[in-house]
């Protein structure tokens, strides 16, 4: 009894010792509290809610209970932009294997690496509207500057972003583009971590830099990667602007084939104020998103190399 | 941070990779162009006329280099009141995340209260959901609050952000307590203590959230798209967006609207590089 009872007063005087009153720490957090609950956590429920509504752009939504859900399910549209989303985030995963490359290449010079940084910086800093623009020209059917480039050696070109076939791949590279820098910076702090004195070591074993980069930097690296692989995922699942600024027409709607998931949501939920429908295809994104990640933790046993 | 990392390095590891650097060099000279020639072919076009621009075969250098896009993009968009929206609603953006993360962060941080650490969850817990699925209720809540169409709607959503305050959380634990024990045997306060103690030591990270949330605000599309219904206090990256709609096949035009557009955020790179790449390292988050 003495032992249940003696513990309470000691904390709340080693509290006292360490700072004021505990309304301090509730006032500190109060900014943070309401907005996150009225604008993340409020609107979350909501929206999950929303899923199993039928919603009419005014007035109150009415339960539905799991019809929008099965609607989705066969809704043609719905699984265009879902497989769209998957094409689009398997070309970005190639791009982790490029940034990992390029990082330890800049690792390994001696000078200009801060130019390099900044010039692979330069798209995660320019408006991705700015950057959909220029692309855009620069894919042209007609008179676009990748089109001449192939014509020189000899390529037929194409319509890349007016033409559902090659769309979103010419999207996917343009992602890859985009994300390199941040990639790169990720890399770079992991290579940071790498003690020099195992590549003096194995350079004196007579390893060259391709051996080195297999034995040493990969697996040393290897939770960075893990990171940027996991981060890359949950990012290009929920790619917009590029499909919203690259692939619309002047009537207003992006090529219909090359939607991704977010881009039907923003049509559904804000274009068509259809909120329930929308509301559906977000908490799917959520499921997919969670699933992905989970699965990628899972696996990373096989792979990442933790010491 | 990664400065001090860096240095050792440098000394350690030149001598031996000296030796046919320049093959290095060239690896990572291609893809630097690579990754350049999409902005040196739209500073190009931007000074074409949409005649030169649309020739095929293309011309790599301007017949008659012409300002003529820059003024068509002046005279049909509202640049400097989207300008002022824009710097407005980021500098709103930025105040506010910043005081909000930095309270809330130093408690999580320092302060005892119950329920701290089920709160503390709740918070990073927000961080794993996607942001869409916030949208239709930060819509609602706006527009019920009145504010569609205003500064402040494009900007207080953004102020708060779980992933502020986790990173504000980590600067303050970085710090001695010394500190703190001894601002209060000189009698100072909790919020004399934050402020004039602890605030002043992470000033680094400050920086960096400071740049990581005006990248997001200068360049966020999707939801100034969707408070902004009317059109009044549009952001730069709607009436970019729109412009192409107005000027399709216009390319000069859209060319020197999206450089215009997205100067001002790459000049504040170029100065404050070492935020930038502080702020992406110690996130690893993606906009």
């Amino acid at each position: 009894m003495t032992a249940r009872t003696a513990p309470p007063p000691a904390r709340r005087r080693r509290a006292g010792g360490l700072g004021p009153s505990p309304w301090w720490g509730y006032a500190m957090i109060a900014p943070a509290f309401i907005g996150l609950a009225a604008l993340y956590l409020w609107p979350f429920l909501k929206t999950f809610a929303k899923s199993f509504m039928d919603t009419p752009a005014f007035g109150p939504g009415t339960w539905t209970g799991l019809d929008n859900y099965t609607d989705l399910l066969g809704d043609g549209d719905f699984w265009q932009a879902f497989g769209n989303s998957g094409i689009y985030t398997a070309i970005l995963l190639l791009g982790v294997p490029i940034a990992t490359v390029l990082a330890a290449l800049i690792q390994q010079i001696s000078r200009g690496r801060a130019v390099y940084r900044v010039l692979y910086f330069l798209p995660v800093v320019t408006l991705p509207v700015a950057i959909s623009m220029v692309w855009r020209f620069i894919y042209n059917g007609d008179f676009g500057l990748l089109n001449w480039v192939l014509s020189l050696f000899g390529v037929q070109g194409q319509y890349w972003v007016a033409d559902d076939a090659y769309a979103i791949y010419a999207i996917g590279v343009v992602g890859i583009w985009m994300s390199l820098g941040v990639n790169l910076i990720i890399l770079g702090a992991g290579l940071q971590s790498i003690p020099p004195e195992l590549y003096e070591a194995s350079s004196m074993d007579g390893a060259g830099r391709v051996r080195q980069f297999f034995k040493i930097t990969l697996p040393l690296l290897s939770p960075s990667v893990f990171l940027v692989t996991v981060l890359t995922v949950i990012s290009a699942l929920q790619m917009f602007d590029l499909v919203f600024v690259m692939l619309r027409s002047v009537d207003n709607t992006a090529l219909d084939g090359s939607k991704t998931i977010v881009y039907l949501f923003y049509e559904k939920a804000f274009v068509q104020f259809d909120q329930g429908y929308g509301a559906a295809i977000a908490v799917v994104l959520l499921l997919v998103i969670m699933l992905a990640t989970v699965l990628q933790f899972r696996l990373q046993r096989r792979w990442v190399f933790y010491d | 941070m990664t400065e001090s990392a860096l240095r050792p390095r440098k000394a350690n590891g030149a001598k031996p990779s000296h030796r046919g650097e320049w093959v290095l060099h060239l690896a990572l000279t291609v893809t630097a162009v690579l990754m350049v020639a999409p902005f040196a072919w739209q500073l190009v076009t931007a000074f074409k006329t949409t005649g030169e621009a649309s020739q095929s075969p293309p011309t790599l250098w301007p017949a008659e280099p012409t300002g003529d896009a820059f003024a068509t993009f002046f005279d049909s968009v509202p640049v400097w009141s989207q300008f002022t929206v824009s710097a407005s609603a980021l500098a709103l953006r930025v105040l506010g995340q910043l005081a909000v993360a930095a309270l809330a962060g130093y408690a999580f941080a320092r302060l005892r209260f119950p329920g701290r650490t089920l709160l503390f969850g709740l918070f990073i817990a927000m961080l794993m959901v996607p942001s869409q699925l916030f949208l239709i209720g930060q819509f609602e809540l706006i527009r019920d609050l009145e504010l569609l169409d205003t500064i402040p709607a494009l900007a207080i959503p953004g102020m708060f952000s779980a992933f502020g305050i986790f990173l504000m959380r980590q600067a303050f634990m970085s710090i001695p307590t010394a500190y703190e024990e001894a601002a209060r045997l000189d009698g100072a306060g909790p919020l004399r203590t934050f402020w004039s103690v602890m605030l002043p030591m992470v000033k680094p990270t400050l920086g960096a959230l400071a740049v990581l949330t005006s990248l997001y605000s200068w360049n966020d599309l999707l939801w100034p798209l969707i408070v902004s219904p009317r059109g009044d206090n549009r952001p730069l990256t709607v009436g970019l967006a729109g412009l192409q709609g107005q000027y399709g096949t216009d390319y000069p035009t859209l060319m020197a609207g999206a450089l215009v557009a997205s100067l001002p955020l790459i000049v504040i790179f170029l100065v404050l590089q070492r935020q930038f790449f502080n702020g992406i390292a110690s996130s690893g988050l993606k906009g």
